[in-house]
C-alpha cells in the first residue's frame, strides 16, 4: 500500500503553516518499525506566545469570529465534519503510521470524529443563559460567555479523536484555541488544522503547536493570556498543570487523567459473552486507553471457565503489522511505554501473580508485546494498583457484590467501571455505588458524543462529550438591571 | 436590640455534633476590633483535628449512613429548619457578629436575613437536582446521575461571617455533601453558634463540622487532605493560589475560588448625579469597604465629574463612624490591625502618588481600628489605589470621556469580579454589560446580590459560581450510566 505524502509538518498559526521561531525540528517515529517518519517543526515558548497572541486577537469583540452568529459556528463544524469524512482514508493512514494502531480502528475513529463534530455543531446556538426571578425590583439574567483563549494539550493514544474532542467544544462555545498534540503523534492534528482552514474557520481561532510537554506544554499552562487549559494525559502531568495554573493566572483547568477501571463479571453472566467483552475492554488500542477495564473481577462460580476462555482468546489475538486488515493489535507507542509495560509484567511475576500467556516482546523490530493474561491477581499487587497502559489483563476473583464494589472503589482513580449481569438490582446497585465517571452495564468502552465522559477522584476534573462539556468552556455572567418597580 | 454584653456559649471545635477541645489543647483569642480587646479564647484546630473532622464527614457520607438514606426532600426540610432557628436567634447572633467583626448591629441583622433567605433558597433545590436521559448512538440506554462530590472543605473569610457560611453550606447540604468548615480566625463566633443550631435542627452527626483556627495550619491541612474531594475558598487571590497548588499536589481535589476584586463602577453623563452619588457611595463604603466586589474604581464622565466629586465628598463626610452597637452608626472599625495598617498605607500611597485627598485619609478616634471615610479624586489608572484592592473605606474617583474608553480601562485589570454602570441609555447599558469582563454586572444599582442569581469571578477574581442554580454543580459529580439494550428502542 502506498503511503501518502506527509503534507503538513510545520506549526499552524493564524491559518498559516510556519517554521518554529528557533528553526528546530523533532522526528516523529513509526512504532511498528522504530524508524523516523518525518521531521516536524518544534514549538517552544516563543511560538506559543505567537499562537496565543493570534488566538487573543481572534477572540477580541468585533473580530470576524466574534461577529459570527452562533449558528454560523455550527455550519463551520459541520463543514469540518464533511472534510474529515472526505479525507478519512488519508487521515486513518497517517494515524496508523504515527500511532501503530490497526488501520481498521483508525478508520472507525475518523468517522467517530466526524460524528462528534456534527454533535457539537448542533449545540452552538443552544447555549442558554437564564432569566432569573431575583428578589427586589430588578431584572436579572445570566449570559454564558466563551471563556476565551484556551490551551489544549492532548495525548498520543487517539490523536485525532482527542483533538476533535477538544476542538469541538471550544469552537462550539466560541472560544479560540492553542492546541499542542503529543510529540509522539503530531501528524493528524496538523492535517486537521489544514482542514480547519479549508472549512473557513477565521484565522487565529485554531492554532496547533507541535512540540514537547516541558517546553511548549509548559508555556501554554503558564501563559498569562490563556484563560483555560484542558489536558488529557497522566496524573503526574495533570498535577503539574494544575500547579502551573495556580502559579500563573489561576486559569481554569480541566483534566482527563489515568484509570484502573474495574470490570465486574457476575455469576449470572453468559461466560462467552463476558470473556469477549472483558478481552476487548483491556486489550483494545494495545491497552493504551485511559478507561481500559484493567481489573477484571470474576465471580468465583465462573472463574475457572472464564480464565480458560480468556487465555484462549488472548492467545488468538492477532498482533502484527497495523496496516494488515486482520491485525487486532499493533505496537506500543514508543520504547518508553514498551519498557514500562514489560517492567509491569515482570513485577506481576515477581509479586506472585500467575502469567498464563504472553508477556514478552513479539519480533525484533517495533514495540510489539504479546497479549498477557495474569490470574490469581490480588488487590495489593502492583499490576492491580497501577495503570499499565499495555496489553495486560489482570483477573481477580470475588465472592459477593458488596465485596466487589468495595474493592472496585479502593483506588485513587475513578474513570470508569463496568458490570456484566442480567440482574436488575445488581446492575443498579453497582452503577450507583461505584465511584466512577462512566459505568457500563453489559458493555464496555461505549463512548458516544452525547454522553459525558470524565473522572471521579484522581482520574480528573470536568467532563468531555455531552452537554456537560460545554460548561468547561463557558463563563457565567450575571447581569442585574434596576427597574423602577417590581414587575 | 443591640447589646454588647453577651454570654459567649460556644468556643470549641464542632466535630460529630460535639463541641470538643483541639487535640493540642491550644486556644487562640478572638478580638473585638472596636476596642482591640479579647472577647474569648477559642479552641485552635490543627492537622490532627482536621483528620478527625474529615473522618467524621467521610463516615457521614458513606452509602448507607443516616445522611445518605435521607430523601432529598428531607434535606430541604432540615435546611429550612436551620434557617428558622437562625431567625429565632437573630438578635443574639447579630450581637455576636457585631462584637466579633465590628460591623454596625443593623448590618449584622441584614446579613442574617440574607443568610436565612439563602438557606431557604437552597432548601428548595434539594429534590430538583436532575440528571438526564441521553439519546446516545447505539443500542443503549444512557443516562447521567448527578452525585454529591463527597466531603467538602470550606474556608471562609471574616468580612461577612454568617453570610459566607450560608453561601457555602447551602449548596453543599442541598446536594448531599458533608462539610468541614474553617471560619476565619478573626471571626469564629457565629460559625460555632450556627453549628450548635445545626445539631438542634437535626442534622446527623458528621454532616457538618466546624474547625476554628488559622490558615497556614488548619486551612492548609484541609486543602491538602487526601480524603477531601473538593475545597471551596473565599478570600485573597494570594491564598487562592496556595489552595489550588495544594490541591494539585495532594489529590487533585476540585477547587472553587472567590477572590478579590477592583470592580469598576461607571457613571455616565446621563446619570442623575444625586442617585449616582448614592449608588457609588454605598458601592465602595458598605461594610467598611471590606467587600470583595466593592465598587472601588469610580469612573465618572467628565461632564458630571465636578458635581459628582463635590457631592460624593459631602456624602463621605457625613458618613457616621463609631460604636457599632450605637444607633445610627453606618461604619464601625476595620476587622484587625493588619488590615487597618494596610488601608492606611494605601491611603499614604494615594497621597504620595499625586491623587487629590478630598476628605478623610486618617485614623478615626484613638481606640479600635476605625478609619475616616476617605475620598480621592484625580485618580489615574496607574496609581496603586487604582490598581490594588484596598478593602477599606476609600473611594477613588477617576475621570473618563467615552464609553469605549471606560470599557477598556474597566477591563485593564487582572481581576474580574463585578462591575456597574449608571445610565438611562439602553445601548450604553447593554454594550457595557456584554463587554466588561466581570462575573456580575449591575445596571443602575450595585451590590444587588440575591440568592437566585449566580455570583463569582472572571479572571483572577476566581472560578466557579456561588448562589443561583449554577452553584450546585460545584458540589456535584456527573456519572454516565450506559446499559446495553437487546435492540434499538
Amino acid at each position: 500500500m502506498a503511503l501518502p505524502e506527509i503534507k503538513y509538518t510545520k506549526l499552524f498559526i493564524n491559518n498559516e503553516f510556519v517554521d518554529s521561531v528557533s528553526g528546530k525540528t523533532f522526528p516523529t517515529v513509526n512504532p511498528a518499525t522504530g524508524k523516523k517518519i518525518v521531521d516536524i517543526a518544534e514549538g517552544d515558548k516563543a511560538d506559543v506566545d505567537k499562537a496565543v497572541a493570534a488566538a487573543k486577537a481572534a477572540f477580541k469583540i468585533g473580530s470576524p469570529w466574534r461577529k459570527l452568529d452562533a449558528s454560523a459556528r455550527g455550519v463551520l463544524l459541520n463543514k469540518l465534519a464533511d472534510l474529515m469524512e472526505r479525507d478519512a482514508k488519508t487521515l486513518a493512514i497517517l494515524e496508523t503510521l504515527d500511532t501503530g494502531k490497526p488501520l481498521t480502528g483508525a478508520k472507525f475513529e475518523m468517522l467517530f470524529c466526524a460524528k462528534t463534530l456534527r454533535y457539537y455543531a448542533g449545540w452552538c446556538d443552544k447555549v442558554h443563559g437564564q432569566t432569573i426571578p431575583a428578589d427586589g425590583a430588578v431584572f436579572s439574567f445570566t449570559r454564558l460567555e466563551p471563556v476565551g483563549v484556551v490551551g489544549q494539550i492532548i495525548p498520543w493514544n487517539g490523536p485525532a479523536v482527542m483533538a476533535i474532542w477538544k476542538l469541538a467544544s471550544a469552537i462550539a462555545t466560541g472560544c479560540t484555541v492553542v492546541l499542542k498534540p503529543a510529540e509522539q503523534t503530531p501528524l493528524t492534528a496538523l492535517y486537521i488544522a489544514a482542514l480547519v482552514k479549508e472549512a473557513g474557520v477565521p484565522e487565529g481561532v485554531v492554532n496547533v503547536i507541535p512540540g514537547y510537554g516541558p517546553t511548549a506544554g509548559a508555556a501554554i499552562t503558564a501563559h498569562p493570556d490563556v484563560t483555560k487549559v484542558a489536558f488529557t494525559g497522566s496524573v503526574e502531568v495533570g498535577r503539574i498543570i494544575m500547579a502551573d495554573a495556580a502559579k500563573s493566572n489561576l486559569k481554569k483547568v480541566s483534566l482527563e487523567l489515568g484509570g484502573k477501571s474495574p470490570l465486574v463479571i457476575f455469576k449470572d453472566a453468559d461466560v462467552d459473552q463476558a470473556v469477549e467483552l472483558a478481552h476487548q475492554a483491556v486489550f483494545i488500542n494495545q491497552g493504551q486507553v485511559c478507561c481500559a477495564g484493567s481489573r477484571t473481577f470474576v465471580h468465583e462460580d465462573i472463574y475457572d471457565e472464564f480464565v480458560k476462555k480468556s487465555i484462549e482468546r488472548a492467545q488468538r489475538r492477532k498482533v502484527g503489522d497495523p496496516f494488515t486488515e486482520s491485525t487486532e493489535q499493533g505496537p506500543q507507542i514508543d520504547d518508553e511505554m514498551f519498557n514500562k509495560v514489560l517492567k509491569f509484567i515482570e513485577s506481576g511475576k515477581a509479586e506472585g501473580a500467575k502469567l498464563e500467556c504472553g508477556g514478552e516482546r513479539l519480533g525484533d523490530t517495533g514495540y510489539f508485546i504479546k497479549p498477557a493474561v495474569f490470574t490469581n491477581v490480588t488487590d495489593n499487587m502492583t499490576i492491580a494498583k497501577e495503570e499499565i497502559f499495555g496489553p495486560v489483563q489482570c483477573v481477580l476473583k470475588f465472592k459477593t457484590l458488596e465485596e466487589a464494589i468495595e474493592r472496585a472503589n479502593k483506588t485513587s482513580y475513578g474513570l470508569a467501571a463496568g458490570i456484566v449481569t442480567k440482574d436488575l438490582n445488581t446492575a443498579l446497585v453497582f452503577a450507583q455505588s461505584v465511584q466512577a465517571g462512566t459505568v457500563w452495564v453489559n458493555c464496555y468502552n461505549i463512548i458516544t458524543p452525547q454522553t459525558p465522559f470524565g473522572g471521579y477522584k484522581e482520574s480528573g476534573i470536568g467532563r468531555e462529550m455531552g452537554e456537560d462539556s460545554l460548561k468547561e468552556y463557558l463563563q457565567i455572567k450575571t447581569v442585574t438591571v434596576q427597574l423602577p418597580y417590581k414587575l | 436590640m443591640a447589646n454588647r454584653n453577651l454570654l459567649i456559649k460556644y468556643t470549641k471545635l464542632f466535630i460529630n455534633n460535639q463541641f470538643v477541645d483541639s487535640a493540642s489543647g491550644k486556644t487562640f483569642p478572638t478580638l473585638n476590633p472596636a476596642n482591640e480587646k479579647k472577647i474569648a479564647d477559642i479552641a485552635e484546630a490543627d492537622k490532627t483535628d482536621v483528620d478527625h473532622a474529615v473522618a467524621a464527614a467521610r463516615a457521614a457520607f458513606k452509602i448507607g449512613s443516616e445522611w445518605r438514606k435521607l430523601d432529598a426532600s428531607a434535606r430541604g426540610k432540615l435546611i429550612n429548619k436551620l434557617a428558622s432557628l437562625i431567625e429565632r436567634d437573630t438578635e443574639y447572633i447579630a450581637n455576636l457578629e457585631t462584637l466579633d467583626n465590628g460591623k454596625p448591629y443593623g448590618d449584622s441583622v441584614f446579613d442574617i436575613a440574607c443568610a436565612i433567605d439563602t438557606f431557604h433558597y437552597y432548601a428548595g433545590w434539594c429534590d430538583k437536582i436532575h440528571g438526564s436521559t441521553v439519546p446516545a448512538d447505539g443500542e443503549l440506554f444512557s443516562m447521567t446521575l448527578r452525585e454529591p462530590v463527597g466531603v467538602v472543605g470550606q474556608i471562609i473569610p471574616w468580612n461577612y461571617p454568617i453570610l459566607m457560611l450560608a453561601w457555602k453550606w447551602g449548596p453543599a447540604l442541598a446536594t448531599g455533601c458533608t462539610i468541614v468548615l474553617k471560619p476565619a480566625e478573626q471571626t469564629p463566633l457565629t460559625a460555632l453558634y450556627v453549628a450548635a443550631l445545626s445539631k438542634e435542627a437535626g442534622f446527623p452527626t458528621g454532616v457538618i463540622n466546624v474547625l476554628t483556627g488559622y490558615g497556614p495550619t488548619a486551612g492548609a491541612a484541609i486543602s491538602s487532605h487526601p480524603d477531601i474531594n473538593k475545597v471551596a475558598f473565599t478570600g485573597s487571590t494570594e491564598v487562592g493560589r496556595l489552595i489550588l497548588a495544594a490541591a494539585a499536589k495532594s489529590n487533585l481535589k476540585r477547587v472553587s475560588l472567590e477572590l478579590g476584586g477592583k470592580s469598576p463602577l461607571v457613571i455616565c453623563s446621563d446619570a442623575d448625579v444625586d442617585e449616582a452619588v448614592q449608588i457609588a457611595h454605598g458601592a465602595v463604603f458598605n461594610n467598611h469597604g471590606q467587600n470583595c466586589c466593592a465598587g472601588s474604581r469610580t469612573f465618572v464622565h467628565e461632564d458630571v465629574y465636578e458635581e459628582f466629586v463635590k457631592k460624593a465628598v459631602v456624602e463621605a463626610t457625613n458618613r457616621k463612624v463609631g460604636d457599632p452597637f450605637a444607633d445610627g452608626i453606618q461604619q464601625g472599625p476595620q476587622v484587625d490591625d493588619k488590615l487597618f495598617n494596610k488601608v492606611l498605607s494605601l491611603i499614604e500611597a494615594g497621597k504620595v502618588e499625586g491623587a487629590k485627598l478630598e476628605c478623610g485619609g486618617d485614623r478615626w478616634g484613638k481606640e479600635g481600628y476605625f478609619i475616616q471615610p476617605t475620598v480621592f479624586s484625580n485618580v489615574t489608572d496607574n496609581m496603586r489605589i487604582a490598581k490594588e484592592e484596598i478593602f477599606g473605606p476609600v473611594q477613588s474617583i477617576i475621570k473618563f470621556k467615552t464609553l469605549e474608553e471606560a470599557i477598556e480601562r474597566a477591563n485593564d485589570t487582572s481581576y474580574g469580579l463585578a462591575a456597574g454602570i449608571v445610565t438611562k441609555d439602553i445601548n450604553t447599558a447593554l454594550i457595557f454589560a456584554q463587554s466588561v469582563h466581570a462575573g456580575s454586572v449591575w445596571v443602575n444599582c450595585y451590590d444587588a446580590v440575591t440568592p437566585q442569581a449566580p455570583f463569582g469571578g472572571y479572571k483572577q477574581s476566581g472560578f466557579g459560581r456561588e448562589l443561583g442554580e449554577d452553584s450546585l454543580k460545584e458540589y456535584l459529580e456527573v456519572k454516565t450510566v450506559t446499559i446495553k439494550m437487546p435492540y434499538k428502542i
